[in-house]
């Protein structure tokens, strides 16, 4: 009964902050709606048994990923009023595409091969189960090259994010450390050869 | 009364399909557009999630994480590019980017 209660509740938060990002105005407020989403898919996907991921969600997705999406948002100067432009234009369009989508996918997922007979209730794992234990030792034995595979495109994602976004300004002040050693005493002191001369006070 | 799969696997569906009417309706604004794929891969997840724990097979989990992992990167270069369009043009409206319209 507490199962089907947090369920229904935390999937119609759910399904109603996923509409709040695609139709709030400020896109300040559809990422902050985002995260709420992200918080709630993490409680339900801690409902299915999968801790270790519904962590790592709030973890990676809420603290990393939303910060970086809000840092964007607010360092650029958006334009509300353009970006709004064809909205009431394209809603009917949107709300006709995703009823149709939803109508076949429904007809789909509601058959008998995923009806509570074809797929029954697992037994609940025991409170000493490691969820995360678990995933690492298929994740580091059996799914090794994809793993590493997945670290390669995350050093690929630092490298690209940084070239792209790095500039040189031209007015910028910096050291030449090469051009700092090579420099000689001839380039930098001239000596000049002068007469003493004693002049009377 | 129990949960079933398939109460998970439609609200997947629900997901999903806000946010492709998040992405025609939000056509014009890229980030809409970037927080609507971000909505489109959480469904995905999860159903992998749900059929992971009603198949008892931890490999559904693992795939999700590495969606999790090229999510996040896809999310930092294109919130990259992001930058670099409004840093050359001084907006990042769809309007704006006709370049490579021949």
């Amino acid at each position: 009964m507490i199962e089907a209660f947090i369920f229904y509740l935390f999937a119609s938060l759910t399904v109603a902050s996923a509409t709040t990002v695609v139709t709030v105005r400020n896109p300040i407020h559809a990422a902050l709606f985002l995260v709420l989403t992200f918080f709630t898919s993490a409680v339900i996907w801690m409902t299915l048994e999968a801790e270790f991921l519904a962590i790592i969600l709030v973890l990676v997705y809420v603290g990393a990923v939303m910060v970086l999406f809000l840092f964007v948002v607010m360092m650029l100067d958006i334009n509300i009023a353009r970006m709004r432009e064809g909205f009431v234009k394209y809603l009917p369009l949107g709300i006709g595409v995703a009823l149709v989508m939803l109508a076949l996918m429904l007809i789909v997922v509601t058959g008998d091969i995923f009806s509570s007979e074809a797929m029954l209730e697992p037994v609940p794992k025991a409170a000493d189960y490691s969820n995360t234990k678990a995933l690492g030792g298929v994740l580091y034995t059996e799914y090794v090259f994809a793993f590493e595979i997945a670290a390669v495109i995350l050093l690929v994602a630092i490298v690209a994010a940084i070239s792209l976004t790095m500039r040189k300004r031209p007015k910028t002040k910096y050291q030449s450390p090469p051009d700092q050693i090579k420099v000689r005493k001839a380039d930098r002191l001239r000596i000049v050869k002068m007469r003493s001369s004693n002049v009377d006070p | 009364m129990s949960i079933e799969l398939s109460h998970y696997l439609i609200l997947a569906a629900i997901l999903f399909s806000i946010s492709i009417a998040g992405i025609v309706i939000n056509r014009k604004n890229i980030i809409i557009l970037l927080m609507s794929i971000e909505v489109m891969l959480l469904s995905v997840n999860l159903n992998f999630i749900a059929f992971s724990h009603y198949l008892n097979d931890l490999a559904g989990q693992v795939f999700v994480f590495f969606i999790l992992t090229v999510a996040a990167a896809e999310a930092a270069i294109g919130l990259a590019i992001l930058v670099v369009l409004f840093r050359n043009k001084g907006s990042i409206s769809v309007e704006d980017i006709t370049e490579l319209r021949g």
